[in-house]
């Protein structure tokens, strides 16, 4: 490590001889060197590739079609409220998970972070197998309240939810885990129910692990593919978000597709630079 | 004062509690009784489970089994947010994101009061206690001292039956532990419901509290005024903390005779199991036996360490007779003072103080 700012400190290597032995330290091995060079350049040439092959001339009428826009506007507001949901039921669940002692808690965290490694494909398989017209919760949906998710706009919103919740519960319960419970202790002895230490200490306490939760968890459902193609479909205006237009715009329009694409990579730094204190700091 | 019970007599006022908790290996039994306006330190080495009781007290640990009545109202079975208890912490738990005013306020407000309500009443109590500039600071703007008044203020400002401090002057520095030491006395003497402390600290134990009750082991040892504790110590941890020799023996007569064979020589008249205590300022070396010394208690013993204490030199003995001495520097080097070195210790009989176990 150097310390730009600590002079004296730079001041004392120099008079030990510090340079050198600076140099020895950061030293690294060919066998590692080159191996770390090449992962670096197989994670970046790709994004570097898209935007050499941008067509920057033709980009802003691509942007600005009705198609991309709709698409995009669908990916945002799909995205936002899957985001909602997993908020409203994530937050609690995180909070049980982390605070209440209940006899299978690992079996329910293993749950939980199922959909985490689970292929998102068989995730919309099974949110059919679910709530599909015929799914064991879905049908009783349709008999008694005339509600079809399958293949609407609702329906990407829950396929999206059910990818990126875990990502919100994880995060958060991490949180709350290394947040002091004797806080809610303290509101206790002062009166205060567990909803209420809860709603006035815990909240405001692990806030900022929930906006990381929810940005990782927006980032996640803006990025949805395989769920939502399953579950929901691909039709424009409805269910096509920005992933399935790419895809599709990749066959038909590759300039479209690339324009879209950098529209994603643009939402993707932007979503890095906000969590950069949090995630980044630490390197 | 109570509310409901008045009508049921004097004796219910107050809290009357046998705590018990087991918790795997460690077992905690302890009974509590504290009138109204008295002030309790329950006072004992780290691990006794002092912590446990109060956190029982407070009903964030259950009892195993016992009772607890404050008041002459049943508490065992209520949950913590509905017993009139207030806790300062060690470490304050201050809620950092909320200002000195609305932690000061939580509390009236989980009662029922609007927020308006509770800011005013949150602003007398810091006022009260001298904080009247520091309501809008969040917790980590005020200083130690500080963060403990705003402690004790939201704990007060629910209006506790039983007020709970966990070794309320730990966490702060010599020197401020000093001035807090003496407000909180103060602020102590003025509550006039039961007041529970916890501190492994005799002098803050001695300080602040009317009575003071010693727990080793999960049980309590001895119980008594400071002054009481302090000239009849019945354990070694409690004559370590107040500075004396203790010894147990039989006495028959002027001699105390040691279980394990020394004899003591006392001025007291007593006979069957006692107690003889003296401080270490009473031991006076020599290197060679001593010859027509007045002392009737000689002792051959050999020095296992010294250490400064305060300006004097504390060694510490073994040999017939375990001892702490107190001598001065010069001394200590006159008598050419080390480990392993051999000496005599006397102690006169007059210095010496026995009393019935």
């Amino acid at each position: 490590m150097t310390f730009p700012t600590d002079k004296p400190r730079a001041a004392a290597d120099t008079l030990r001889g510090g340079p050198r032995r600076r140099r020895v330290r950061t030293g690294v091995p060919l066998p590692l060197l080159v191996p770390a060079l090449i992962g670096l350049a197989f994670l970046t040439v790709p994004l570097i590739a898209l935007l050499v092959r941008t067509p920057w001339r033709s980009l802003p009428t691509q942007l600005t079609s009705p198609d991309v826009w709709q698409a995009l506007q669908l990916s945002l507001i799909c995205a936002t409220l899957a985001t909602g949901v997993s908020l409203v039921i994530g937050v609690p669940l995180a909070w049980l998970l982390a605070r209440v002692d209940f006899p299978g808690r690992g079996l329910v965290r293993a749950l939980v972070t199922l959909p985490l490694v689970l292929p998102p494909v068989v995730g919309g398989v099974a949110l059919l197998m679910a709530l599909g017209r015929n799914g064991i919760v879905g049908q009783w949906l349709d008999a008694w309240f005339g509600i079809t998710l399958p293949f609407t706009t609702a329906g990407v919103v829950i396929a999206e939810a059910f990818v990126a919740m875990p990502f919100l519960v994880i995060s958060v319960e991490g949180t709350l885990r290394a947040a002091d419970p004797r806080y809610e202790e303290a509101a206790a002895t002062l009166g205060a129910s567990r909803f209420t230490a809860f709603r006035r200490v815990t909240l405001p306490l692990i806030a900022p692990g929930i906006a990381a939760g929810a940005v990782l968890a927006w980032a996640r459902a803006l990025g949805e593919f395989g769920a939502t193609i399953t579950f929901a479909g691909n039709f424009p205006g409805r269910t096509q978000t920005m992933p399935l237009a790419v895809y599709l715009a990749l066959q038909s329009d590759p300039e479209a597709a690339i324009a879209l694409s950098l529209v994603l990579l643009a939402v993707s730094i932007a979503v890095l630079a906000g969590l950069r204190d949090r995630w980044m700091s630490a390197g | 004062m109570t509310q409901t019970h008045a009508a049921t007599g004097t004796s219910m006022e107050g809290l009357d509690a046998r705590l018990v908790v087991d918790r795997g290996g460690f077992r905690l039994d302890v009974a509590l009784t504290v009138a109204p306006g008295e002030v309790v330190a329950l006072l004992g080495p780290n691990g006794a489970g002092k912590t446990t009781a109060l956190r029982a007290l407070a009903g964030l640990t259950q009892l195993s089994c016992g009772h607890l009545r404050l008041d002459g109202a049943e508490l065992d079975r209520t949950p913590p947010e509905a017993r009139p208890v207030g806790v300062v912490f060690q470490d304050y738990l201050l809620f950092p994101h909320l200002t000195a005013l609305d932690n000061v306020a939580f509390g009236p407000r989980c009662q029922g009061a609007t927020k308006a309500e509770a800011r005013a009443q949150a602003a007398e109590w810091l006022d009260r206690l001298g904080l009247a500039a520091h309501t809008g600071a969040k917790p980590r703007r005020l200083s130690g001292g500080q963060a403990q008044r705003v402690a004790l203020a939201r704990a007060l400002a629910t209006r506790p039956r039983l007020l709970l401090l966990d070794e309320p002057l730990a966490a702060l520095d010599a020197r401020t532990r000093l001035e807090v030491r003496a407000r909180l006395r103060r602020h102590l003497a003025d509550f006039e419901a039961v007041a529970v402390l916890v501190t492994h600290d005799p002098l803050d134990a001695m300080v602040l509290a009317d009575r003071l009750v010693v727990v080793e082991h999960g049980r309590v040892v001895q119980e008594g005024t400071p002054g009481d504790i302090a000239r009849h110590p019945r354990t070694d941890y409690i004559a370590q903390l107040v500075g004396l020799n203790l010894y147990r023996g039989e006495a028959d007569g002027h001699t105390v005779r040691l279980a394990d064979g020394p004899h003591l020589t006392t001025t007291e008249i007593l006979s069957g199991p006692v107690f003889v205590a003296f401080p270490p300022g009473a031991v006076t070396l020599h290197r060679e036996r001593p010859t027509g010394s007045s002392a009737r208690n000689l002792w051959r013993c050999e020095v296992a360490g010294l250490e400064t204490h305060g300006d004097q030199i504390r060694a510490d003995l073994t040999g017939e007779l375990p001892l702490a001495a107190d001598l001065t520097t010069v001394a200590a080097a006159e008598l050419d003072l080390h480990p392993g070195a051999e000496v005599w210790a006397t102690v006169k009989a007059t210095q010496t103080h026995a009393y019935p176990v």
